[in-house]
């Protein structure tokens, strides 16, 4: 029986590679969120709902959200501030694609939390983040 | 022996499921299609600007400022960066081999290295004010000098022809 066992564990493991669903991007963060906060309970949409619409001053002198170039609505398409080229929803409910791989996921977390906070975010925020973009029908 | 066989019909299947992927990846993969990476990760925010209108020393001195990229985070992870700088220095102003790459190049007073198309002497004297009015550039839909698909509209194939231009309005 454990030939199957190996053989089944392969297959998971290869369709957990080729696409992740936007729950299992959403469990790496709720285990850093633990080990970052022993009392940490759940992600929540509400905090990332204010999260993401939170006007802040950039040192720059800008007003600055993650809202001024995905639009106040996540289910709507963007435009990057400088290019003007368009940016796809990032509401899953309009664009399937989002937060369905998690080293983009990192990596636009990693960058736009440098454009519009000047830090890096934690787990807790990344994942009230998504819970609130999940939340989105 | 019928537990052979489920394992046989499950290791065919994983086969099944795994070829195709594999085959997928290896067109995707930076040693099928060289040019996947950089056209993936520098198409995000803006077009794929071509390799050969900047010189190999612009792309290097480019790669290696991607935390500041314009005011903008655009960091890459080490071995994406790596990647996408073999690929674009492969095909830099000096090894493209492209009639309008060695002009870039060629208008380049030596020692210079923009980090801009835009700033180049050939790229400023296609679009001097006698050829684009300083007003096209504030239109809505152009933006910025920046923006080449505004008016280049086959600026994501490498097509920069003057008979592919159409000036929006």
């Amino acid at each position: 029986m454990s030939k199957t066992t190996v053989v089944l564990a392969l297959m998971l493991t290869a369709a957990i590679v080729l696409a992740a669903s936007p729950a299992e991007v959403l469990q790496t963060y709720t285990a850093q969120a633990r080990k970052d906060n022993p009392s940490f309970k759940e992600f929540s949409a509400a905090s990332g709902d204010k999260f993401y619409h939170a006007a802040v001053k950039h040192s720059s002198g800008k007003q600055v959200s993650c809202a001024a170039c995905h639009t106040d609505n996540p289910r709507n398409a963007g435009k990057h501030d400088r290019t003007s080229k368009e940016i796809l929803p990032l509401a899953p409910a309009a664009n399937k694609d989002r937060f369905t791989d998690a080293a983009k996921v990192e990596k636009w977390f990693k960058r736009n939390c440098q454009d519009v906070l000047e830090r890096e975010c934690n787990a807790q925020e990344k994942g009230d983040f998504m819970t609130y973009m999940l939340s989105i029908k | 022996m019928p537990r052979r066989t489920l394992v046989t019909a499950l290791c065919a299947c994983t086969l099944a499921f795994a070829l195709p992927a594999a085959a997928q990846t290896a067109k995707q993969s930076p040693a099928a299609d060289p040019g996947a990476k950089w056209k993936a990760e520098c198409s995000s925010c803006h077009i794929a600007y071509p390799p050969g209108y900047l010189p190999e020393r612009s792309w290097r001195k480019l790669m290696t400022g991607l935390d500041k990229h314009f005011g903008e985070n655009a960091s890459l992870d080490d071995i994406t960066a790596r990647q996408i700088t073999d690929y674009l220095v492969g095909n830099s102003a000096e090894k493209s081999g492209d009639r309008r790459a060695s002009r870039f190049l060629g208008s380049l007073p030596a020692g210079a290295t923009p980090l801009r198309i835009t700033e180049t002497p050939y790229f400023r004297r296609k679009h001097d004010a006698r050829e684009i009015s300083p007003e096209v550039w504030k239109r809505p839909k152009v933006g910025s000098p920046a923006n080449c698909i505004a008016c280049h509209v086959g600026a994501e194939k490498g097509d920069f022809s003057e008979r592919n231009v159409k000036i929006p309005q």
